[in-house]
Protein backbone atom coordinates (compact mmCIF):
# COMPACT_ATOMS: atom_id res chain seq x y z
CA UNK A 1 0.00 0.00 0.00
CA UNK A 2 2.72 2.36 0.77
CA UNK A 3 4.20 2.08 -3.15
CA UNK A 4 0.80 3.12 -4.00
CA UNK A 5 0.64 6.16 -1.80
CA UNK A 6 4.29 6.72 -2.77
CA UNK A 7 3.44 6.83 -6.40
CA UNK A 8 0.60 9.06 -5.74
CA UNK A 9 2.72 11.71 -3.98
CA UNK A 10 4.41 12.51 -6.76
CA UNK A 11 1.69 13.62 -8.31
CA UNK A 12 -0.44 15.52 -5.21
CA UNK A 13 -0.41 19.10 -4.81
CA UNK A 14 -0.73 19.93 -1.41
CA UNK A 15 -1.72 23.39 -2.27
CA UNK A 16 -4.71 22.81 -3.58
CA UNK A 17 -7.32 21.90 -0.68
CA UNK A 18 -7.36 25.87 0.50
CA UNK A 19 -10.85 25.73 0.89
CA UNK A 20 -14.07 23.76 2.47
CA UNK A 21 -17.48 22.34 1.95
CA UNK A 22 -20.09 25.07 1.72
CA UNK A 23 -17.49 27.91 0.66
CA UNK A 24 -17.78 29.65 -2.67
CA UNK A 25 -14.95 28.94 -4.87
CA UNK A 26 -13.40 30.52 -8.20
CA UNK A 27 -11.92 27.74 -9.91
CA UNK A 28 -8.97 28.54 -12.80
CA UNK A 29 -8.53 26.29 -15.01
CA UNK A 30 -6.72 25.69 -18.63
CA UNK A 31 -8.93 24.93 -21.55
CA UNK A 32 -7.24 24.69 -25.36
CA UNK A 33 -8.71 26.57 -27.99
CA UNK A 34 -7.57 25.48 -31.27
CA UNK A 35 -4.08 25.78 -31.20
CA UNK A 36 -4.03 28.20 -27.84
CA UNK A 37 -4.49 27.97 -24.00
CA UNK A 38 -6.43 30.25 -21.70
CA UNK A 39 -7.46 29.94 -18.57
CA UNK A 40 -11.42 29.84 -17.55
CA UNK A 41 -12.76 30.53 -14.06
CA UNK A 42 -15.42 28.84 -12.86
CA UNK A 43 -16.76 30.11 -9.97
CA UNK A 44 -19.83 28.34 -7.52
CA UNK A 45 -20.60 26.13 -3.83
CA UNK A 46 -18.53 23.44 -3.48
CA UNK A 47 -21.09 20.85 -2.29
CA UNK A 48 -18.94 17.81 -1.64
CA UNK A 49 -15.61 16.54 -1.87
CA UNK A 50 -15.46 12.73 -2.35
CA UNK A 51 -12.41 10.09 -2.84
CA UNK A 52 -8.76 10.08 -1.37
CA UNK A 53 -5.51 10.53 -2.92
CA UNK A 54 -4.91 10.86 -6.46
CA UNK A 55 -8.24 10.26 -6.95
CA UNK A 56 -9.81 13.42 -4.94
CA UNK A 57 -12.42 15.45 -6.73
CA UNK A 58 -14.80 18.69 -5.88
CA UNK A 59 -18.19 19.31 -7.15
CA UNK A 60 -18.93 23.06 -7.76
CA UNK A 61 -22.62 24.22 -8.35
CA UNK A 62 -23.42 27.19 -9.71
CA UNK A 63 -26.96 28.64 -11.36
CA UNK A 64 -26.14 29.84 -14.99
CA UNK A 65 -28.97 31.69 -16.63
CA UNK A 66 -31.40 30.00 -14.29
CA UNK A 67 -30.30 26.69 -15.06
CA UNK A 68 -28.11 24.15 -12.18
CA UNK A 69 -24.55 23.28 -13.70
CA UNK A 70 -22.59 20.79 -11.41
CA UNK A 71 -18.82 20.33 -12.49
CA UNK A 72 -16.67 17.64 -10.72
CA UNK A 73 -12.95 18.72 -10.83
CA UNK A 74 -9.70 15.91 -10.02
CA UNK A 75 -8.57 18.25 -7.21
CA UNK A 76 -5.09 17.29 -8.27
CA UNK A 77 -5.45 18.18 -12.18
CA UNK A 78 -2.69 19.53 -14.08
CA UNK A 79 -4.97 21.12 -16.19
CA UNK A 80 -6.13 23.30 -12.72
CA UNK A 81 -3.95 26.63 -11.81
CA UNK A 82 -6.04 27.27 -8.37
CA UNK A 83 -8.79 27.35 -6.21
CA UNK A 84 -9.43 30.71 -4.83
CA UNK A 85 -12.36 31.04 -1.49
CA UNK A 86 -14.65 33.54 -2.40
CA UNK A 87 -16.85 34.05 0.25
CA UNK A 88 -16.67 30.97 3.30
CA UNK A 89 -19.61 29.36 4.08
CA UNK A 90 -21.08 28.18 7.23
CA UNK A 91 -22.36 24.37 7.57
CA UNK A 92 -23.43 21.79 8.89
CA UNK A 93 -23.15 18.57 7.07
CA UNK A 94 -20.11 17.49 4.97
CA UNK A 95 -22.19 16.85 1.11
CA UNK A 96 -24.27 19.92 0.54
CA UNK A 97 -27.28 17.92 -1.83
CA UNK A 98 -29.93 18.65 -0.22
CA UNK A 99 -29.23 22.25 -1.76
CA UNK A 100 -30.31 20.95 -5.54
CA UNK A 101 -33.55 21.02 -4.34
CA UNK A 102 -33.68 24.33 -2.76
CA UNK A 103 -34.67 27.19 -5.11
CA UNK A 104 -33.99 30.90 -4.42
CA UNK A 105 -33.18 32.42 -0.76
CA UNK A 106 -33.26 28.78 0.76
CA UNK A 107 -30.73 27.25 -1.43
CA UNK A 108 -27.91 29.92 0.02
CA UNK A 109 -25.33 28.89 2.63
CA UNK A 110 -24.57 31.26 5.34
CA UNK A 111 -21.75 33.08 5.59
CA UNK A 112 -19.03 31.84 7.49
CA UNK A 113 -17.85 34.55 9.93
CA UNK A 114 -14.63 33.97 11.51
CA UNK A 115 -12.74 35.45 14.41
CA UNK A 116 -9.60 37.31 13.58
CA UNK A 117 -7.66 34.86 15.82
CA UNK A 118 -9.14 32.01 13.83
CA UNK A 119 -8.37 33.89 10.43
CA UNK A 120 -4.63 34.26 11.63
CA UNK A 121 -4.82 30.41 11.99
CA UNK A 122 -5.73 29.48 8.92
CA UNK B 1 10.47 -13.76 -25.59
CA UNK B 2 11.29 -11.15 -23.15
CA UNK B 3 9.39 -11.52 -20.14
CA UNK B 4 9.89 -11.24 -15.94
CA UNK B 5 8.38 -12.64 -12.76
CA UNK B 6 6.55 -9.40 -10.98
CA UNK B 7 4.24 -8.83 -7.85
CA UNK B 8 0.89 -7.24 -8.25
CA UNK B 9 1.01 -4.19 -5.41
CA UNK B 10 -2.48 -2.68 -6.93
CA UNK B 11 -4.00 -0.04 -8.76
CA UNK B 12 -3.96 3.51 -8.80
CA UNK B 13 -4.56 6.65 -11.48
CA UNK B 14 -1.73 8.27 -13.04
CA UNK B 15 -2.47 12.06 -14.68
CA UNK B 16 -1.50 12.51 -18.14
CA UNK B 17 -0.29 15.94 -19.56
CA UNK B 18 -3.61 16.74 -20.95
CA UNK B 19 -4.78 16.39 -17.63
CA UNK B 20 -6.19 13.05 -18.53
CA UNK B 21 -6.39 10.61 -15.62
CA UNK B 22 -5.43 6.55 -16.30
CA UNK B 23 -6.02 3.80 -14.70
CA UNK B 24 -2.78 1.58 -14.02
CA UNK B 25 -1.66 -1.58 -12.25
CA UNK B 26 1.55 -0.82 -10.29
CA UNK B 27 3.79 -3.83 -10.47
CA UNK B 28 6.62 -4.34 -8.89
CA UNK B 29 9.81 -6.34 -10.48
CA UNK B 30 11.99 -7.53 -7.58
CA UNK B 31 15.35 -8.97 -8.93
CA UNK B 32 14.63 -11.87 -11.47
CA UNK B 33 17.97 -14.25 -11.60
CA UNK B 34 19.03 -16.66 -14.20
CA UNK B 35 18.71 -20.10 -12.41
CA UNK B 36 19.20 -21.67 -15.14
CA UNK B 37 19.25 -21.74 -18.94
CA UNK B 38 18.52 -24.36 -21.26
CA UNK B 39 19.66 -24.87 -25.06
CA UNK B 40 19.01 -26.57 -27.94
CA UNK B 41 21.66 -29.25 -27.56
CA UNK B 42 21.60 -30.49 -23.99
CA UNK B 43 17.52 -30.02 -23.80
CA UNK B 44 16.01 -29.83 -27.19
CA UNK B 45 14.95 -26.32 -27.17
CA UNK B 46 16.30 -22.67 -25.40
CA UNK B 47 15.02 -21.47 -22.61
CA UNK B 48 16.03 -19.87 -19.26
CA UNK B 49 14.63 -20.23 -16.08
CA UNK B 50 13.95 -17.28 -13.70
CA UNK B 51 13.82 -17.17 -9.90
CA UNK B 52 12.47 -14.40 -7.91
CA UNK B 53 11.86 -13.22 -4.37
CA UNK B 54 14.84 -15.08 -1.85
CA UNK B 55 13.92 -17.56 0.21
CA UNK B 56 15.22 -18.96 3.32
CA UNK B 57 17.61 -21.72 2.31
CA UNK B 58 16.16 -23.78 5.99
CA UNK B 59 12.57 -23.22 4.82
CA UNK B 60 13.09 -25.39 0.95
CA UNK B 61 13.66 -28.99 0.32
CA UNK B 62 16.89 -30.46 -0.81
CA UNK B 63 15.47 -30.95 -4.26
CA UNK B 64 14.42 -27.62 -4.63
CA UNK B 65 17.36 -26.10 -3.11
CA UNK B 66 19.07 -28.42 -5.35
CA UNK B 67 18.05 -26.59 -8.83
CA UNK B 68 20.12 -23.62 -7.33
CA UNK B 69 23.65 -23.68 -8.25
CA UNK B 70 26.61 -22.41 -6.23
CA UNK B 71 26.30 -20.06 -3.70
CA UNK B 72 22.98 -18.70 -5.26
CA UNK B 73 20.43 -18.21 -2.44
CA UNK B 74 16.71 -20.35 -2.96
CA UNK B 75 14.02 -18.28 -4.67
CA UNK B 76 9.96 -18.32 -4.12
CA UNK B 77 9.32 -17.88 -7.62
CA UNK B 78 10.42 -20.26 -10.77
CA UNK B 79 9.86 -19.37 -14.18
CA UNK B 80 10.85 -20.82 -17.65
CA UNK B 81 10.42 -19.03 -20.42
CA UNK B 82 11.22 -19.77 -23.87
CA UNK B 83 13.54 -18.23 -26.47
CA UNK B 84 14.37 -15.14 -23.65
CA UNK B 85 15.61 -12.68 -26.60
CA UNK B 86 18.57 -10.84 -24.09
CA UNK B 87 22.48 -12.60 -23.63
CA UNK B 88 22.31 -13.84 -20.66
CA UNK B 89 24.27 -16.59 -18.65
CA UNK B 90 23.65 -18.27 -14.91
CA UNK B 91 23.50 -16.15 -12.15
CA UNK B 92 22.67 -12.70 -14.42
CA UNK B 93 19.93 -10.35 -12.64
CA UNK B 94 17.28 -8.60 -14.62
CA UNK B 95 15.15 -5.45 -13.55
CA UNK B 96 12.54 -3.25 -14.54
CA UNK B 97 14.78 -1.91 -17.34
CA UNK B 98 14.18 -5.09 -19.24
CA UNK B 99 10.90 -3.06 -20.27
CA UNK B 100 12.45 0.45 -20.75
CA UNK B 101 11.70 0.48 -24.87
CA UNK B 102 8.11 -1.82 -24.44
CA UNK B 103 5.25 -0.13 -25.57
CA UNK B 104 2.62 -2.80 -24.69
CA UNK B 105 2.65 -6.55 -22.03
CA UNK B 106 0.99 -9.16 -21.60
CA UNK B 107 0.44 -10.17 -17.89
CA UNK B 108 -0.24 -13.39 -16.82
CA UNK B 109 -1.97 -14.02 -13.67
CA UNK B 110 -4.14 -16.63 -10.86
CA UNK B 111 -7.21 -14.73 -11.29
CA UNK B 112 -9.43 -14.17 -7.58
CA UNK B 113 -11.32 -17.39 -6.90
CA UNK B 114 -15.02 -16.78 -7.01
CA UNK B 115 -16.63 -20.24 -5.51
CA UNK B 116 -19.68 -21.76 -6.96
CA UNK B 117 -21.33 -19.24 -9.58
CA UNK B 118 -23.90 -19.81 -11.54
CA UNK B 119 -23.93 -20.06 -15.34
CA UNK B 120 -24.84 -16.17 -15.83
CA UNK B 121 -21.90 -15.23 -13.83
CA UNK B 122 -19.63 -17.87 -14.95
CA UNK B 123 -20.10 -18.35 -18.46
CA UNK B 124 -21.60 -15.07 -19.41
CA UNK B 125 -25.32 -16.77 -20.21
CA UNK B 126 -28.02 -14.07 -20.70
CA UNK B 127 -30.67 -15.45 -18.38
CA UNK B 128 -34.58 -14.95 -18.54
CA UNK B 129 -37.41 -12.10 -17.71
CA UNK B 130 -37.05 -11.09 -14.57
CA UNK B 131 -40.88 -9.77 -14.66
CA UNK B 132 -43.89 -10.19 -17.07
CA UNK B 133 -44.72 -13.80 -15.61
CA UNK B 134 -41.36 -15.16 -16.65
CA UNK B 135 -40.87 -18.27 -14.11
CA UNK B 136 -37.20 -18.79 -16.09
CA UNK B 137 -34.52 -16.19 -13.92
CA UNK B 138 -30.92 -17.72 -13.98
CA UNK B 139 -31.29 -21.57 -14.80
CA UNK B 140 -28.67 -22.88 -17.22
CA UNK B 141 -31.51 -23.90 -19.45
CA UNK B 142 -31.41 -26.47 -22.54
CA UNK B 143 -27.99 -28.93 -21.72
CA UNK B 144 -28.70 -30.85 -24.86
CA UNK B 145 -30.69 -32.88 -27.41
CA UNK B 146 -33.37 -36.04 -26.43
CA UNK B 147 -33.25 -39.19 -27.55
CA UNK B 148 -29.76 -39.44 -29.33
CA UNK B 149 -27.18 -38.91 -27.70
CA UNK B 150 -29.96 -39.07 -24.46
CA UNK B 151 -27.11 -37.88 -22.82
CA UNK B 152 -24.93 -34.44 -21.84
CA UNK B 153 -21.88 -33.99 -23.81
CA UNK B 154 -18.78 -33.52 -22.42
CA UNK B 155 -17.55 -29.81 -22.00
CA UNK B 156 -21.05 -28.62 -21.67
CA UNK B 157 -21.07 -25.32 -19.78
CA UNK B 158 -22.52 -25.26 -16.57
CA UNK B 159 -22.66 -23.43 -12.96
CA UNK B 160 -19.16 -24.75 -10.72
CA UNK B 161 -16.24 -23.14 -9.37
CA UNK B 162 -14.95 -20.02 -10.92
CA UNK B 163 -11.78 -18.26 -10.95
CA UNK B 164 -8.39 -19.21 -8.96
CA UNK B 165 -7.04 -20.01 -12.92
CA UNK B 166 -4.08 -18.85 -14.95
CA UNK B 167 -5.41 -15.59 -16.94
CA UNK B 168 -3.75 -13.52 -19.72
CA UNK B 169 -4.21 -10.42 -20.12
CA UNK B 170 -3.22 -8.89 -23.86
CA UNK B 171 -2.20 -5.76 -25.11
CA UNK B 172 -2.09 -3.30 -21.88
CA UNK B 173 -0.10 -0.16 -22.51
CA UNK B 174 3.38 0.33 -20.32
CA UNK B 175 2.64 3.68 -18.56
CA UNK B 176 5.67 4.23 -17.05
CA UNK B 177 8.70 2.25 -16.34
CA UNK B 178 10.12 3.58 -12.37
CA UNK B 179 13.72 2.05 -12.09
CA UNK B 180 14.14 3.90 -8.78
CA UNK B 181 11.42 1.84 -7.14
CA UNK B 182 12.04 -0.88 -9.43
CA UNK B 183 8.40 -0.50 -10.33
CA UNK B 184 6.09 -0.67 -13.93
CA UNK B 185 2.83 1.09 -14.57
CA UNK B 186 0.42 -0.91 -16.82
CA UNK B 187 -3.00 0.27 -18.09
CA UNK B 188 -5.80 -0.93 -16.73
CA UNK B 189 -6.57 -4.31 -14.47
CA UNK B 190 -4.57 -7.45 -14.34
CA UNK B 191 -5.60 -10.69 -12.93
CA UNK B 192 -4.81 -11.82 -9.32
CA UNK B 193 -4.70 -10.48 -5.67
CA UNK B 194 -2.59 -7.81 -3.98
CA UNK B 195 0.70 -9.50 -3.72
CA UNK B 196 0.32 -11.96 -5.86
CA UNK B 197 2.91 -13.48 -8.74
CA UNK B 198 2.31 -12.19 -12.13
CA UNK B 199 4.16 -12.74 -15.35
CA UNK B 200 5.01 -9.56 -17.46
CA UNK B 201 6.11 -10.11 -20.79
CA UNK B 202 6.48 -8.69 -24.03
CA UNK B 203 3.08 -8.51 -26.19
CA UNK B 204 2.80 -11.08 -28.32
CA UNK B 205 0.41 -9.13 -31.08
CA UNK B 206 1.50 -5.59 -30.67
CA UNK B 207 4.63 -3.56 -30.64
Amino acid sequence: MDMIKAIEAEQIKDDRENFRIGDTVKVYFKIVEGKTERVQVYEGLVLALNNTGIARTVTVRKISYGVGVERIFPLHSPRIEKFEVVRPGKIRRAKLYYIRDRVGKRAKVKELIRSKKDQKAN
Amino acid sequence: MVGLIGKKIGMTQVFGEDGQLTPVTVIEIEPNVVVASKTEETDGYAAVVLGSVEKKASRVTKPYAGQFKGDMAPRRHLVEIRDFDKECNVGDSFGVEVFGDMRYVDVIGTTKGKGTQGVMKRHNFKGGRKTHGSKFHRENGSTGMAAYPSRVLKGTKMAGRMGGERKTVQNLAVVKVDQERGVLLIRGAVPGTKDSMVLVRMAKKKR
